[in-house]
């Protein structure tokens, strides 16, 4: 164990941590102010705004400092490590650098996107002068608006940090920016034809400390202090990043990565940061009705799962078998409910977890410019693009020792053999064909649970309008076997409801839908999915089972 | 504060007993007719004849918003959405959009700025939020509509006000020419205290702008 000292106050670090003085400080609770340094990007040094007093304490107990202020994200602490954070000297530096930083800012607070979770405002607030001593007119530079399709530069509040540049360089590989000119006429800029259009492209706006990179996405939709976050979990693929979602009135605004070394790290790609646009859609099914030979019956949901319920238990009845496509969509809750709901009316019910969308094969970065996977790899964007494979997998295991594949199961309904199936969807990209909705056409009873429309709503009996994940509460588990939680956001539009809900109410049970006591059953009677009651599920989530050796690509 | 201490300082009263005559209101009763019968006499009728005589109000009387233009004629408000912030009743809405390329100063504008008078309790606290000095209270008090949907103050309708107004010497409130709070009546803002430490020989510090700091005399205490 290494002991350093930071102001005054002494802190333990593991002998297998290497933590520079802002690492070391923030486990000793001292903020040291950084613009420049990202824990997941390479150190350049070049904010000045950590620097700190630095020493060493020697076996005879003297200190020796070192004459100058040193920046802390440059230098690495050992046993013994004396770090100075608060003294005048310090202080003094960080005004001066603030000062430095904010000549050329055009001090447009009201005006900018960042307000609210600006580091220029933050520290110079905390560290800066409440005043300007520049007499002379500010150097401002013209905006550039198109660095890439999401993204927007405003050129003169950019106080250089670099660690978009180097984010491009080290992360996503395709090095798209760079700074051009020198002293105060630098500038962060593209190769001209060559845009900021990698897939993760978006993560340089969370990357920016202050309002120079804007998405055009969230571009004036709302000031951040309106903003409302809850912790989630992208849908976009089975790597299951740990987002949050900031919604405000019920609205979505924007996703942005939540770090989670278990799950992907500090970022995450383009295709999950906008993709919830379709939680918005003017498409969502919002209508709960019955439907015979074509004419939709709309019936309040009371009336609607009754008529299900009955439905199913008269399809039960007859000497043909019940059927549940448990979408990956689903979480792990709904998919326990589903599949205890099917069997509880048929104990032969078959289940069958629904089509898998893959896409391509995996894409790992840093890429190249050629597209070669430059190791480490340090994101990965997974060609499974479902978030709950995994979990749906191992509910259905637990029921059938033989799941049913999806292709089998369409075979059969197309055959006859079902009088009634429960299909669920979620995919808002599609799950279905026209052609295997065909499968479904001669079945009696088909109970359909979707958030959109899709080809085998002609042929449903019973629609069931259901919620997105910013809706719902509930476990997803990504393709490692993590589980983490989602949580809802906002309220979905009038007449849907989240599929928890509608299976809590479905099976009988009485009051609320509870995610954590279903998790406690399911638990309980799933011994590969014991881990769920962990409480660290809040947080980082739990891996189930035995847990994997770690992979390159999630650190 | 202790419990004893608190007890010392209560004085306890008792409700004075109704005597024979109070008991009968009568005396009351004459005491309350003679302050009327004063004001009926006294030929000073406080009552105004609303609509034929306006009433004259007080010059820092709060009334309807106004949205100024700036001088090219646009709408000077830059979408910040501080009043929206400020504002205790919640009765602003804007919808921002970034400016057209015709307009090379400025980042945003609102796309629709939306002001319902109906909810607005007429605090001022827009006004004091605005950095730009775009939304601004006149002395318009009666302001009137058929339906709540007409007291929505859209952008056009608030631009409308500033036009009918911007010549009026009572408008702005805030800055009108007529006496107003003591808050108003700074010639030259008095010298904030030190946000941070600055050495007497710092050029800030000479400076003779409102609002700098002067010298602190913490010098020695560092």
């Amino acid at each position: 164990m290494a002991t350093v000292t930071i102001n005054g106050k002494d802190v333990e670090i593991g002998s297998n941590e290497r933590l520079n003085c802002i690492q070391a400080a923030s486990k000793a609770g001292v903020e040291i102010p950084a613009y420049c340094w990202h824990p997941a990007l390479s150190v350049v040094a070049s904010c000045r705004m950590c620097l700190v007093e630095v020493g060493d304490k020697k076996p005879d107990g003297t200190v020796a400092m070192q004459p100058k202020l040193v920046p802390g994200c440059q230098t690495p602490v050992k046993d013994g490590t004396v770090i100075i954070a608060d003294s005048q000297k310090v202080k003094d530096a960080r005004k001066a650098t603030l000062e430095y930083l904010l000549l050329n800012h055009p001090l447009d607070c009201p005006t900018c996107d960042q307000a609210g979770e600006c580091y220029l405002q933050d520290y110079s607030f905390d560290y800066g002068r409440g005043y300007s001593r520049l007499n002379e007119p500010k150097n401002i530079k013209p905006d550039k608006d198109y660095i890439g399709d999401q993204i927007t530069l405003f050129t003169d509040r950019c106080i250089m940090c670099t660690r978009c540049v180097r984010f491009t360089r080290e992360v996503s590989g395709s090095a798209e920016l760079q700074v051009v000119s020198r002293g105060s006429h630098e500038e962060i800029d593209i190769f001209p034809g060559h845009p900021v259009n990698n897939p993760l492209a978006g993560n340089v706006v969370d990357l920016c400390p202050v309002g120079a990179l804007c998405s055009k996405d969230f571009l004036y939709q709302q000031r951040v202090w309106w903003l409302k976050s809850t912790n989630s979990v992208c849908q976009g693929c089975s790597t299951g990043c740990s987002v949050t979602v900031d919604q405000n009135e019920d609205r979505v605004y924007r996703l942005k990565p939540r770090h989670n070394e278990l799950a992907q790290g500090h970022f995450m790609c383009d295709e999950g940061r906008f993709g919830w646009k379709y939680t918005h859609s003017e498409q969502r099914l919002t209508a709960p009705q019955t439907r015979s030979n074509g004419h939709a019956a709309p019936l309040s949901w009371e009336d609607l799962l009754v008529s299900v319920r009955s439905a199913l238990q008269k399809a039960a009845s007859g000497k043909q078998s019940l059927a549940a496509v448990l979408s990956p969509w689903m979480t792990v809750e709904e998919a326990w409910m589903l599949a205890v709901f099917m069997r509880s009316i048929s104990p032969q019910a078959v289940l069958a977890v629904g089509p898998v969308r893959v896409e391509g094969s995996d894409q790992h970065f840093p890429q190249d410019l050629r597209g070669n996977v430059v190791e480490p790899v340090k994101f990965t964007i997974r060609a499974e693009k479902c978030p709950n494979r995994a979990g749906v997998q191992a509910v259905v295991a637990h029921f059938m020792n033989d799941p049913m594949p999806y292709e089998e199961l369409l075979r059969l309904a197309s055959s006859g053999q079902f009088s009634a199936v429960y299909l669920t969807g979620g995919d808002p990209q599609g799950w279905i064909s026209e052609l295997q909705a065909e499968a479904f056409s001669d079945v009696e009873t088909v109970v359909l649970q979707d958030c959109l429309p899709s080809p085998v709503l002609q042929h449903a009996t019973h629609i069931l309008p259901s919620a997105t994940f910013v809706e719902r509460d509930g476990t997803v588990v990504n393709h490692r076997g993590l589980a983490q939680l989602i949580r809802r956001a906002v309220r979905g539009p009038d007449g849907s409801r989240p599929d928890s809900r509608i299976l809590w109410e479905l099976s009988g049970r009485s009051g609320l839908f509870q995610a954590e006591a279903l998790r406690a059953e399911i638990a309980a009677a799933v011994p590969a999915l014991a881990n769920l009651t962990d409480p660290a599920i809040r947080t980082t989530g739990v891996l189930l089972g035995a847990p994997q050796p770690a992979a390159a690509q999630t650190t | 504060m202790s419990d004893t201490a608190k007890k010392k300082n209560v004085r306890w009263v008792e409700e004075p007993e109704l005597g024979f005559w109070e008991s009968t209101f009568v005396p009351a009763i004459m005491q309350g007719l003679k302050t009327t019968l004063k004001h009926v006499l006294d030929g000073n009728p406080v009552t105004q004849q609303f609509p034929e005589v306006k009433p004259e109000l007080p010059l820092h009387y709060r009334g309807v918003h106004r949205l100024n233009r700036d001088e090219k004629d646009r709408v000077k408000c830059v979408a910040c959405m501080m009043c929206a912030t400020a504002c205790p009743a919640r009765c602003i809405t804007i919808e921002a959009q970034a400016a057209p390329p015709e307009w090379p100063d400025r980042d945003k504008f609102p796309k629709s700025f939306v002001l319902d008078e109906l909810r607005c309790i007429y605090c001022g606290m827009c006004e004091e939020a605005c950095p730009v000095d775009a939304i601004e209270l006149t002395h318009i008090y009666d302001l009137t509509g058929e339906s709540r949907s007409d007291l929505m103050y859209d952008r056009e309708k608030l631009l409308g006000v500033f036009d009918r107004t911007k010549n009026d010497p009572r408008d702005p409130v805030r800055t009108g020419r007529g006496r107003l709070g003591p808050a108003s009546e700074f010639v030259q803002l008095p010298a904030v205290g030190p946000a941070t430490n600055v050495p007497t020989s710092d050029r800030s510090a000479k400076s003779e702008a409102a609002g700098v700091i002067r010298t602190t005399g913490r010098e020695g205490q560092q």
